[in-house]
């Protein structure tokens, strides 16, 4: 998909968010970035989304052509939500700014709302939606375009832990359905264990790709008991362990 | 709010009119001191149609002039928020209009404006719109950059951000921004007023105040002022309404019609 070559990002205030991170995105993977605050796990992907751009280094995009609008989805920490619009308005949003009119886009509005189990719930407003709920809109919007690249930016952080579990299932089956290539940002281990295909561990600032594991559950129902899920998360901690200062 | 937290206001006027009557009464106060309020809703009837036309001409000042502030103050916002250049040339002077007393500057206005509707009109307006301006700059700017983000992503352009996004984000601080013009109108209105009566003009409730005044008629006088503060009251609620039926309708339609 894409491929990045020594990028590295300071600002103006002299904070080196991002030191010389060489990596590549794979077509179809779901890419997890794990990494304390402040390590530039954000401003990593708002480069990707071409929202910033690195001060050293580059990308290169596999077909030489870099993203054009609708080709990126992005879903942030928070819904983001057009508070004003029903759901269905704000899914139908990235179609409109490309100027298809309502009436076309309808069915995919339809199609990716129902794919995030939010069918009947097409006229609600955000405030009538629960935090989960509305995360699950912030994701059906980011998706209607079919993106060829989907961020998310800590997208779960702030929901409990049974509507997390619920999101991540959901997301994880949207993944093997479509493979999408998914770049994901968590602080959690154990999200990054489920969901990833690879994992990037990033060090605490300046940012530095500290480790890379391939992982890749097996597919099954119940990967959250499977022994090779505990085997991860503990892979994981120790490299998380060996990579951060004491 | 509980019933009884709804009704004390009331009970608290209520009983101060009481205390004021009584007061008034045992210990011989003059009319033409301070007159009670039985003598004030005397007063008040005694002269109503002629208290009544004058109201009416106040507000119809207060109402072009609130118009006029909420087109110019959001017109003025807009400029502001679309170039840093139109920002640094009219911030400015909006503030110098905002801290110059309008009871300095209303005898030169109507000077300039020698009609004397259009004179007050353009007194209160100047009185009116900085809320307007201020409030609705302040929405214009206060965009959540991610949702900002998420429109240049998707290849927005700036007229789809500003309709789509920045006006319908703006709307709440603007219906704030015009509760508080439409009080400050009617203030606007009445100074102005106050200032043209010493050319002529006396057709407005400031009008009635000073002619109450100069023949000593002072339930008269209160009478006229309380029927400008209850005015007052009266434009802030409905304003307030207003702005809590926009804001509940708001985005409630089908998706196609947000612009
Ligand atoms: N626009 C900016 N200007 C200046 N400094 C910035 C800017 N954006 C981020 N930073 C700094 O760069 C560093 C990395 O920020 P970033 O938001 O990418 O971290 P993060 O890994 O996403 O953190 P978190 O897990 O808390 O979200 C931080 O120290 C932050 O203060
Ligand atoms: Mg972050």
């Amino acid at each position: 998909m894409l491929r990045l070559n020594g990028v590295g990002r300071r600002f103006a205030n002299n904070v080196t968010a991002l030191e010389n991170i060489t990596t590549r995105i794979e077509p179809g993977a779901f890419v997890v970035l794990l990494g304390p605050s402040g390590c530039g796990k954000s401003t990593l992907l708002r480069i990707l989304a071409g929202l910033d751009a690195p001060d050293t280094g580059s990308l290169t995009w596999d077909d030489h052509a870099p993203p054009g609008p609708g080709d990126i989805g992005f879903v942030f920490q928070d819904a983001t939500l057009l508070p004003w619009a029903s759901a269905e308005a704000n899914v139908f949003l990235p179609l409109r700014l490309a100027g298809q009119s309502f009436e076309t886009a309808r069915p995919v509005v339809r199609d990716s709302l129902a794919r995030l189990g939010l069918a009947g719930f097409e006229q609600a407003r955000p405030a009538a939606l629960s935090g989960g709920m509305r995360m699950r809109v912030s994701i059906a919007r980011a998706l209607v375009s079919r993106p060829k690249l989907l961020l998310m930016d800590e997208p779960f952080a702030a929901l409990d832990e049974f509507t997390r579990h619920r999101l991540q299932d959901d997301l994880y089956a949207l993944w093997r359905e479509a493979r999408t290539t998914i770049v994901f940002v968590t602080h959690s281990i154990y999200e990054a264990a489920y969901l990833a295909s690879r994992i990037i561990v990033m060090s605490p600032r300046p940012g530095r790709i500290a480790a890379e594991l391939t992982c890749g559950l097996p597919d099954t129902n119940n990967r959250r008991t499977d022994p090779a899920y505990a085997a991860l998360t503990t892979q994981v901690t120790e490299t998380l362990r060996a990579v951060m200062p004491a | 709010m509980t019933r009884l937290e709804r009704a004390a206001p009331i009970a608290f006027g209520v009983l101060g009119l009481l205390l004021w009557q009584a007061a008034v009464g045992l210990m011989h106060v003059p009319v033409y001191v301070l007159p009670g309020p039985i003598a004030i809703v005397a007063a008040f009837w005694a002269d109503h149609a002629s208290l009544l036309v004058s109201l009416l001409s106040t507000l119809a000042v207060t109402a072009v002039a609130l118009l006029a502030a909420a087109s110019l103050g959001m017109v003025l916002a807009l400029a502001m928020a679309a170039s840093r250049l139109a920002r640094a040339a009219i911030q400015p002077w909006a503030v110098v209009l905002q801290v110059t007393p309008v009871v300095a500057i209303a005898p030169l206005i109507i000077i300039w404006v020698n009609q004397q509707f259009a004179a007050l009109v353009v007194c209160a307006t100047i009185v009116a719109f900085f809320p307007v301006l201020s409030n609705t700059a302040a929405g214009l700017a206060a965009t959540p950059p991610e949702l900002a983000d998420l429109f240049r992503l998707n290849g927005a352009t700036r007229r789809q951000t500003l309709f789509l996004l920045r006006l319908p984000a703006a709307l709440p601080y603007f219906l704030a921004g015009l509760r508080i013009a439409g009080t400050l109108a009617l203030v606007g209105a009445v100074v102005a007023e106050f200032v043209a009566s010493s050319g002529g003009f006396a057709s407005g409730l400031a009008g009635r105040i000073l002619e109450s005044g100069y023949r000593l008629e002072i339930a008269r006088m209160f009478a006229a002022l309380t029927l400008l503060a209850i005015t007052g009251i009266l434009i802030y609620a409905a304003l307030g309404a207003f702005e809590r039926l926009i804001l509940r309708r708001f985005g409630a339609g089908p998706p196609g019609d947000a612009a």
